[in-house]
Formats: C-alpha cells, sequence, structure tokens
C-alpha cells in the first residue's frame, strides 16, 4: 500500500515536557473498542483535555490558542506502556506529523514508524533549550529535515542533527510500505522455513 | 542445527535464539525476523486483519497464530451476550476473523479462555528458544520459559499475519543478577517492583533483559512470569530466564507438551539453551534479593515504588529529573512527600491480571486471608486469569476459603487492570491492585492505583488499609 511521502516539514510546535507519558494518557482504554483506524484524534489526551464533564481543561496546553502545528515537542520516555497503535493513530489523526523529545520507549518508535509519525530523539540539553524557545515565542517555526536528518529553527540559530537508520529514513521518504516489503520476501522465507525443516 | 553450540564465540541466550531466526539482516536498518507463536486478541488485531483485506492477502501460517479474547469481556455473566455493543462487535470481529483464515481461536467462555499470557505458556504453546508476540506489551511475560517475547503495534500484528516475519532492530543485552534469596512474606511482584523503583520505569529501554543468578533460579514459573511479565515496566523490550530443570518441570505437566514431537527435540537440544560462560552483556546490574521487603507504589508509573512501611520521597530523593511529572503524579495520587502510607484506608483490592492472576497468587492470597473476612470497607474483585486457573482454584478448595471470607470469585479476563469493561475503579478511590500499572486512570478515569505483590493485597482486603503483610500472619511462607 501507499504511504504519505515525509521529507521536509516546517510548523509552529506544541510543547508538552511532562517524563514518561504513557500510552493510557495518549488515549485511555475506554477508547480503544473500535475496530478501525480512523477518529481517534479527537479522544488524544482525553483526560487532560476535557474534563468529567466534557468542558476544555482551559489550561492543557492542546486547548490554548497560542499553541499549534503538527510537531509535538514532548519529554523523556515517550509513549511508554502499552502496545496500542492507538496512540499513534491518535496522535497523527489529531494532526500531528512528528514528536521530538529525548528519548521514546520502544514500541512507540516503531508504531510511529510503521505509520509515518516521524520520532525525532535530539539530545537532552536540546531538548530543553527548545521547548523553553518555544513557550518563549509560541510562534516560533522549526524546520524538520528527513533527508538532511536535521531540525532546526534558523532564527534563534538551533540547528541538531538526528539519527534514523537509513532503512526506516528511506520507508518515509519514498512511502514505501515495510509490509509490502516483507510480502515481497515470502520465497525467502519459506526457504527459511525450510532449512529448518519445514513451515510446521 | 538452530541453536550454535558453545565451540565458538561465547554468546548470550539472547544471542543465539534472535540470531537463530534472522530470515536476512537488512544493512543499517532492521532484521527480519522469524515469528514462531503469535498470539492476538480483540483489542489490537482487527485493524491488522481489515488492512490486510484490503491488501487482498491471505494469513501465511495460520497454524502459528493463536487467538483468545480477554481484554474487554466481561467477568460476570460470560453466558450471556456482552451488554456493551462495541465491546461486543469487538469479540464477534476476532471470532469471525479466525473462522475466515482459520486460525485457533478461545473465545468467551471456552475453557481454554483466559488473558493471553496466562493462557499461552498453559496450553504448552509457549516454549524455550522461541521467539514469541503478541499486539500487547505484557508478551515479555512468556520470557519466563527462555524464549524472546515482546509486545508489538497493531501495524505488526499484520506483518507477522501476513509473512510470520518481523523488521526488527536488535536490542541490546542487559544481564540482572539477583544473588541470595527472597526473605519470608517477599514475593517475586515486590522482587520486580523493587528492581523497577531502582533502575526507573525507562531504565532498561532498548535491552532485551536475561534475569540471572540464585534468586531467580529458586522461582517457580509462576513467579518468574511475573518478573518477565513486567520487564516492559523497566522499558525493555522483553526479559527471559534460561530454561532449567524447574521449566522443564512444567512443561512436562503440560497434557500437550508431551504429545508434541517439538517437546522431544527441544529436551535434545536444552543444554544449548543457555548463556554461555563469558558471554558479553552491553550493560550488568546486580541486586541483593535479602534486601527486598515487600514493595508498594505510591506514583502513577511502576518506578514510582518504596517499600511497603516507607516514606513518599520528594522528587529529589526520588532521582527523578522531571520535578513537573513528579509532582503531578503526587497531586493525582492525593499524597506528598514525607506521607507514610502504611494504615492508608483503602476502596478496592484487585487480584489478578497477568502479572498476578496465576494460581500461585491465588494461593498467596488465600493463604492470607483463610479464616479472617473480608473489611467491611472494601471492595474486592478476585479474577482469576484463565478459566483452568479458575478449575484448578475451585479443585483446590481455593474457591470455598475465599467465600467463607467473603470474596466472590469472578470469571477470567483483563479486567480491572485497564478497565475497558465494567470493572472500573470509581474516581478518587484506593485500590490495592496486583497489575502492573499505575498510570493516571489506568482502572477507570481518576482511579487511584497503588500496586502490590497479592499478599499485600490480601492484607488489605481483610483490615482495608496498607498493612504491612508480614505484620499479619506466620502464613506466607508460600
Ligand atoms: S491483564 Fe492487563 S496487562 Fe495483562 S494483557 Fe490484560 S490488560 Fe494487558
Amino acid at each position: 500500500m501507499k504511504r504519505e511521502k515525509f521529507d521536509l516539514l516546517e510548523s509552529t510546535c506544541v510543547p508538552l515536557p511532562l517524563a514518561d507519558i504513557d500510552t493510557d494518557q495518549i488515549i485511555p482504554a475506554r477508547f480503544l473498542s473500535a475496530t478501525s483506524r480512523d477518529g481517534f484524534g479527537k479522544n488524544l489526551f482525553r483526560d487532560w483535555r476535557y474534563d468529567k464533564k466534557g468542558n476544555e481543561i482551559k489550561d492543557f496546553v492542546l486547548n490554548r490558542a497560542e499553541y499549534g502545528g503538527a510537531i509535538l515537542v514532548a519529554s523523556s520516555n515517550f509513549g511508554c506502556g502499552s502496545s496500542r497503535e492507538h496512540a499513534v493513530w491518535a496522535i497523527a489523526d489529531y494532526g500531528f506529523r512528528v514528536v521530538i523529545s529525548d528519548s521514546f520507549a520502544d514500541i512507540f518508535r516503531n508504531n510511529a514508524l510503521n505509520n509515518g509519525l516521524l520520532p525525532v530523539q535530539i539530545p537532552s540539553e536540546m531538548l530543553s533549550e527548545l521547548t523553553a524557545k518555544i513557550i518563549a515565542n509560541p510562534d516560533l517555526i522549526v524546520k524538520i529535515d528527513l533527508e538532511r536528518q536535521l531540525i532546526s529553527a534558523d532564527e534563534n540559530g538551533i540547528s541538531v542533527p538526528f539519527a534514523i537508520n537509513t532503512f526506516r529514513k528511506q520507508c518515509l521518504l519514498n512511502g514505501l510500505d515495510n509490509i509490502d516489503y516483507l510480502i515481497n520476501m515470502r520465497s525467502r522465507i519459506i526457504e527459511y522455513e525450510n532449512s529448518r525443516g519445514g513451515p510446521g | 542445527m538452530l541453536f550454535q553450540g558453545s565451540t565458538m564465540e561465547p554468546l548470550t541466550l539472547f544471542d543465539k535464539i534472535w540470531d537463530a531466526h534472522v530470515v536476512k539482516s537488512v544493512e543499517d536498518g532492521p532484521d527480519v525476523l522469524y515469528i514462531d507463536r503469535h498470539y492476538i486478541h480483540e483489542v489490537t488485531s482487527p485493524q491488522a486483519f481489515e488492512s490486510l483485506r484490503q491488501r487482498g492477502t491471505d494469513v501465511f501460517r495460520p497454524e502459528r497464530t493463536t487467538a483468545v479474547a480477554d481484554h474487554n469481556i466481561p467477568t460476570t455473566d460470560q453466558h450471556l451476550p456482552i451488554r456493551d455493543s462495541v465491546s461486543r462487535a469487538q469479540v464477534e470481529t476476532l471470532e469471525e476473523n479466525c473462522r475466515t483464515y482459520g486460525i485457533e481461536h478461545f473465545g468467551i467462555g471456552h475453557s481454554g479462555n483466559g488473558i493471553v499470557h496466562v493462557t499461552g505458556p498453559e496450553l504448552g504453546y509457549t516454549l524455550p528458544g522461541m521467539t514469541i508476540v503478541c499486539g500487547d506489551s505484557h508478551t515479555s511475560t512468556h520470557g519466563a520459559f527462555g524464549a524472546i517475547a515482546f509486545g508489538i503495534g497493531t501495524s505488526e500484528v499484520e506483518m507477522v499475519l501476513a509473512t510470520q516475519c518481523l523488521l526488527q532492530v536488535k536490542p541490546a543485552r542487559m544481564r540482572i543478577t539477583v544473588n541470595g534469596s527472597l526473605r519470608k512474606g517477599v514475593t517475586s511482584k515486590d522482587l520486580i517492583l523493587y528492581i523497577i523503583s531502582n533502575i526507573s520505569t525507562s531504565g532498561a529501554a532498548g535491552y532485551f533483559v536475561e534475569f540471572a543468578g540464585e534468586a531467580i533460579k529458586g522461582l517457580s514459573m509462576e513467579a518468574r512470569m511475573t518478573i518477565c511479565n513486567m520487564s516492559i515496566e523497566m522499558g525493555a523490550r522483553g526479559g527471559l530466564i534460561e530454561p532449567d530443570e524447574i521449566t522443564f518441570d512444567y512443561l512436562s505437566r503440560i497434557t500437550s507438551f508431551n504429545s508434541n514431537p517439538e517437546a522431544a527435540k527441544l529436551t535434545e537440544k536444552r543444554l544449548s539453551l543457555r548463556t554461555d560462560p563469558g558471554a558479553v552483556f552491553d550493560r550488568e546490574l546486580e541486586f541483593d534479593a535479602s534486601s527486598v521487603p515487600p514493595m508498594i507504589t505510591y506514583g502513577t508509573n511502576p518506578g514510582m515504588g518504596m517499600p511497603i512501611d516507607g516514606i513518599i520521597p520528594d522528587h529529589e530523593q526520588s532521582g527523578t529529573d522531571n520535578a513537573g511529572s513528579f509532582n503531578k503524579a503526587l497531586e493525582y495520587m492525593g499524597f506528598s512527600p514525607g506521607m507514610k502510607l502504611l494504615g492508608l484506608p483503602v476502596d478496592y483490592v484487585f487480584l489478578g491480571s497477568c502479572t498476578n492472576g496465576r494460581i500461585e497468587d491465588l494461593r498467596a492470597f488465600t493463604a492470607m486471608v483463610k479464616g479472617k473476612r473480608k473489611a467491611e470497607n472494601v471492595t474486592a474483585l478476585i479474577v482469576p486469569g484463565s478459566q483452568q486457573v479458575a478449575r484448578e482454584a475451585e479443585k483446590e478448595g481455593l474457591t470455598e476459603v475465599l467465600r467463607e471470607a467473603g470474596f466472590a470469585m469472578r470469571q477470567p479476563g483483563c479486567s480491572s487492570c485497564l478497565a475497558m469493561n465494567d470493572d472500573k475503579i470509581p474516581p478518587g478511590k484506593y485500590a490495592v491492585s496486583t497489575s502492573n500499572r499505575n498510570f493516571e486512570g489506568r482502572q477507570g478515569p481518576g482511579a487511584r492505583t497503588i500496586l502490590a505483590g497479592p499478599l499485600a493485597a490480601a492484607a488489605a482486603a481483610v483490615t482495608g488499609r496498607i498493612t504491612d503483610p508480614r505484620d499479619l500472619t506466620t502464613v506466607y511462607d508460600l
């Protein structure tokens, strides 16, 4: 299947500098009963975003008019906890295309990459600096250049490289679907099975 | 030869299993890893099947996938149709998908039904040396048998359905050696909460952890599963333990194991399922089991744990960098630094989940409450991990003892562990839970979860307060 290509993104950011944000916060379990991938964005961070009556909690960052954009700037160990891919679907469905942090939970990172949501990992000091700059100036435009593996915010002189493995990068840049990649390898997989004495 | 012997460079058990399952290495990318056993459940699989259909692809090896409904099923009246229409649709979708693709399915009420990580080992599907995945982070549980087992997302569930393979970057290796032995009244749950409170909820991120040492070797299979189950709570990709006498003993008691042709082969190659002496780990940690007390958590991640009679630290004492997150957690829990939790009245007690819903946990809980009464102020949810656990509890007379003490046994399922069904803890209420996550709202919006082992849960259930199980009885020599 074809996926959206990712190369360059320029956007303002939404800062959420809390550590260990788990997938139960990103999308609470009671919203997981759907059997499709769509519509999870409206419940993103549900219990931080709305009170029990369903009213917006004014000071939560997603409800604040000054912040917006396609980049979520989080903090360490983002996406820990459950393996629910619904967390990634919720973030992407809400409109984010990138999450920046100094560390991600392993399953979350894989899930993000499998859905074209780019997890960008930068050193802690740079993350703190970036977060502070965004809070000081919510209109700050941050540029994510996947090809060159670089985050920059020119007028502030921020320019930080980030790592991503070549295979994942190529998949994202070309909108390739890695399930197709594996399906095309089936004969190779059968060879492997035979080398172990058959598929059983 | 599936696994390399020890004549070559010394290897870790993790490396041996992983390397034997690599179909292809992608340069500067993930490995194509073959998966021996795939478990699925109703919540994280429907979108995978849907996408498979859109692709027009079949399920490559349906005999390697096993399904159970567990996450959102009710724990009462399981013979009736599920009342919640959305949950019912999800459970029915699983059943239908399994029928369409020829996948074995243990639905609600089936004698083989239960929480996926409890039933897999019971059914004899989880075996040493395997690669095992499931769209659920606690798949790490199966590592207790000396397998590489880890949680995956729904896109990856689809990958496995379509090709029996996954694209995975090989994690780094960590070994956690636990010396000595656990003191009386201290369970494997306390040990793992202790380890996580020491290294934090992200302390093992990027690693696959081997648990080793005298204390681990001394644990039963059930207790080992509790340890590996919670390895994900320290951020690890998974945890595993070398298979030994105890492992093969456990397996030999499973009917299907002895009739399985793999069993003979496995018994033959068991000596190669070891970490070679001198094998190198990327990180090594050591703990002393005799210094582990009964533990509880006071915050909103499993790393925020302390001795049951301890004092809540402030953020600096706790070693947390992010003061904002730490204080937010305490505020949510209604606690403050310097507070003692011993004696705190509690509203709910939950015994169950893939962490502590096995027969041994029920035995421990029952031994503790035997001859006592459930406290008036406590609502107790006693949820066996599987139908088999429920049958065993009945047979051993545990159900009867519990009934006499005022506890009713529910039907199996994930239940209050993630509260997708009706087993929710009301806002603001305190629950002592034997599950694995104390995240905000995990057991229901506003619920306040205190994680503990089955003995501490039992002590709370009969006293109505946080109580050190060692103060209550001498029965805990289990
Ligand atoms: S019992 Fe809890 S942790 Fe275990 S599989 Fe069910 S929801 Fe997940």
